[in-house]
């Protein structure tokens, strides 16, 4: 049934039954933060360290796109210059009244050194998107090759329910295109005419946004993910959205 | 129908139209009231979509995207999903005591989810396109594809089911009515899917609200048989006859065990947002004693739910004055528990958890008078075809002997 598509298309029920709660406290123990583990659904597949820990191919070995996109986002480098608010609108045309994405600020006091800390934000073009669900008329799909969360925007009625299903306020209406916008990974507007990043991360100043294919080892996003060094975790991991945008520290 | 059997149709509206002239100063006063009312709203929703945008008409903004329209348009289809189900009780069910109702119930079921459409169609920023693309890109996982298909089919049995009841043919108009009641109730629990499916967003989520919904409906429902009712007697100018008084009583008790039943899930809707996270503790606080305490205690509570029940209590199905009084507060207050039920889980910001400056105080939302004027030509439109269908039918009069002759003929029921 389709309701239980992701069940078997990413061997939910195989992995619970391989995974026992021991391994996933040893897994804790080795350093991959619980939440970023699973949030993308097979992130520890082929982790080498894994291996020692899983016997090979214990866990399954894939990502649903090829290329699957992917964005690691190093948090704590980030000094919120905002240049890649900046490049995102001037790339994409976004109005002065919406955003795709945003730098949010949070305040640290206790904290030594830098006392604010700046979180990026945008859509997370969810594996299991919400606002594709929920769209009467499938204006919004996830795109079955990259598995970028799309708008088509001659078929939105303006219903403005995925702006509320969405868990990462990630979409706005446009009043100009008569639709709803988000961010879509430049894809209209730089991946397509061959460029091979983003705008926001092209425009960063200290290389917070890394883009990239998550299915491709020889990726930089592929290897900042799959490092067991460094705890990775991604956003609202309780809506079960399984968000593309990691972040991590350093 | 208001004519008899051997007039023709020109005959028919032309006396019909008489009717509706001959209505007296005060029924005219109001019509043209309602009138005036729906085609402002029409002429707002129309500007504020096309020419103004909706982002400097409405209130609504990306945070809080859903506000009154939708709340209004809620409000109408529960109406009319409640005219329908307490309506179906007598000609579909066959309990021959809520008979008498049943035209002028189908009737409003009708003009309710009109009302109910004609918001939505002034809310939704596309709604030329949502005609072809529901049809020719359906989303199948969409409570919202859902709902809107099936509020339609609804609309169609309905209407084909009023036709026959004015016609006599009781028979096949139950048919109709059961399948009325198939679409209203599916249409509705996906009405509460759509908020009830959101994972991202606590206070909705969970399968309170389809529950809920179907519930509240038959209170609302209950509440509008009873106030139509009785106005449309006073239209007529002649006493309720013994039977419409009777199902009268009944409703008026069915009303009662809802609005019990409203109060017992709303109390526990109350005690489990006391776990489950901060989002929802903080939704439950301003509802109880923020910035939303007056909605809550004095609208939902006080006049939806505690007066309007002693006042039927204490009418006993029989003073129609203090039934009319609960039915109007109900009906006033529910609007209110629509329009709370839909922004007050939005009013957390979806970032909140994470203590960023951007998100550091809780949405609020004003509706702007332009939206205030779409949701009035909604109530508009609904008084307006109230009135005009009590003339036009001629407040169903002609057609009681014959309903008294044919329920005692079991099998045309
Ligand atoms: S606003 Fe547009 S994209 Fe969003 S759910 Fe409605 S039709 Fe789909
Ligand atoms: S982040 Fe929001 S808009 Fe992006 S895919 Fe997920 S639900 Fe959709």
């Amino acid at each position: 049934m389709m309701i239980f598509k992701t069940l078997h298309t990413e061997n939910m029920l195989g992995k619970s039954e391989k995974i026992s709660e021991i391994d996933r406290r040893e897994f804790l123990k080795i350093g991959l933060a619980i939440t970023g583990v699973f949030a993308g659904g097979s992130i520890l597949s082929v982790a080498s360290a894994a291996e020692k820990v899983f016997p090979r191919g214990s866990i399954v070995q894939k990502y649903p796109y090829r290329p699957h996109y992917a964005m690691v986002i190093r948090v704590d480098q980030c000094i919120g210059c905002r240049q890649c608010e900046k490049g995102c609108i001037a790339a994409n045309a976004v109005p002065d009244y919406g955003w795709r994405t945003k730098v949010l600020e949070k305040e640290v006091p206790e904290a030594i050194g830098q006392k604010r800390e700046f979180i990026p934000v945008l859509c997370n073009q969810c594996n299991n998107p919400p606002c594709v669900r929920s769209c009467p008329v499938t204006a919004t799909y996830k795109d079955k090759n990259h598995g970028i969360v799309m708008m088509d925007i001659k078929k939105c009625i303006g219903c403005k329910i995925c702006m509320v299903a969405c868990p990462y306020n990630a979409r706005y209406f446009n009043e100009e295109k008569g639709a709803i916008d988000k961010c879509d990974f430049c894809l209209g507007t730089r991946l397509s005419r061959g460029e091979k990043n983003v705008a926001c991360s092209v425009y960063c100043p200290a290389d917070v946004r890394v883009f990239g294919d998550l299915s491709n080892p020889q990726d930089r996003v592929y290897k900042l993910i799959h490092q067991l060094q460094k705890p990775v975790w991604v956003l609202k991991k309780e809506t079960d959205a399984r968000p593309n945008i990691f972040y991590m520290k350093g | 129908m208001g004519c008899s059997e051997k007039s023709t149709f020109p005959g028919c509206v032309k006396d019909a139209a008489g009717r509706v002239i001959h209505g007296g100063p005060v029924y005219l006063v109001f019509l043209s009231f309602f009138i005036v009312l729906f085609l402002a709203g029409v002429v707002s929703g129309v500007y504020s979509l096309f020419i103004e945008g909706s982002r400097h008409a409405y209130g609504t903004y990306r945070e809080i995207p859903l506000a009154l329209l939708i709340a209004t348009y809620i409000f109408f289809v529960v109406a009319s999903t409640g005219l329908c189900l307490v309506s179906s009780i007598g000609h579909v069910f066959g309990n021959r005591d809520f008979l008498p109702i049943a035209k002028r119930s189908v009737l409003l079921a009708l003009i309710t989810i009109i009302s109910g459409f004609l918001v939505i169609g002034l809310e939704i920023e596309n709604p030329f396109r949502m005609m072809l693309y529901l049809f020719t890109s359906a989303n199948l996982s969409s409570n919202i594809w859902w709902m809107g298909t099936l509020y339609m089919l609804y609309m169609i049995f309905m209407a084909v089911e009023f036709v026959l009841l004015m016609r006599e043919s009781h028979r096949i108009a139950a048919f109709f009515g059961f399948l009325s009641v198939l679409a209203g109730v599916s249409a509705h629990s996906n009405l509460g899917g759509i908020f009830a499916m959101l994972s991202g967003r606590d206070v909705w989520y969970g399968p309170f609200l389809p529950v809920y919904f179907i519930l509240s409906a038959m209170m609302t429902g209950s509440a509008f048989i009873i106030l139509f009712s009785i106005v449309a007697q006073k239209l007529r100018g002649q006493g309720m006859n013994e039977d419409e008084q009777k199902s009268l009583a009944l409703v008026s008790k069915l009303a009662m065990l809802m609005i019990a039943a409203v109060a017992f899930l709303t109390i526990w809707k109350m005690i489990t947002m006391t776990t489950g996270g901060e989002t929802r503790l903080i939704t439950l606080h301003e509802t109880i004693s923020g910035s939303h305490a007056f909605s809550f205690w004095v609208l939902e509570v006080a006049c939806g739910l505690i007066i309007p029940f002693f006042l039927l209590l204490l009418a006993g199905g029989r003073r129609l004055g203090l039934m009319t009084v609960a039915a109007a507060l109900m009906i006033f207050s529910i609007f209110f528990m629509r329009l709370d039920l839909v922004v007050m889980a939005q009013i957390v910001p979806l970032y909140w958890d994470m203590g960023v400056k951007e998100f550091s105080q809780l949405h609020t939302y004003a509706p702007k008078w332009k939206e205030i004027l779409v949701a009035f030509g909604g109530i508009g439109f609904c008084g307006m075809a109230f009135l005009l269908g009590e003339k036009i039918f001629n407040g169903f009069s002609e057609n009681r002997e014959a309903e008294a002759v044919e329920s005692t003929e079991p099998e045309s029921e």
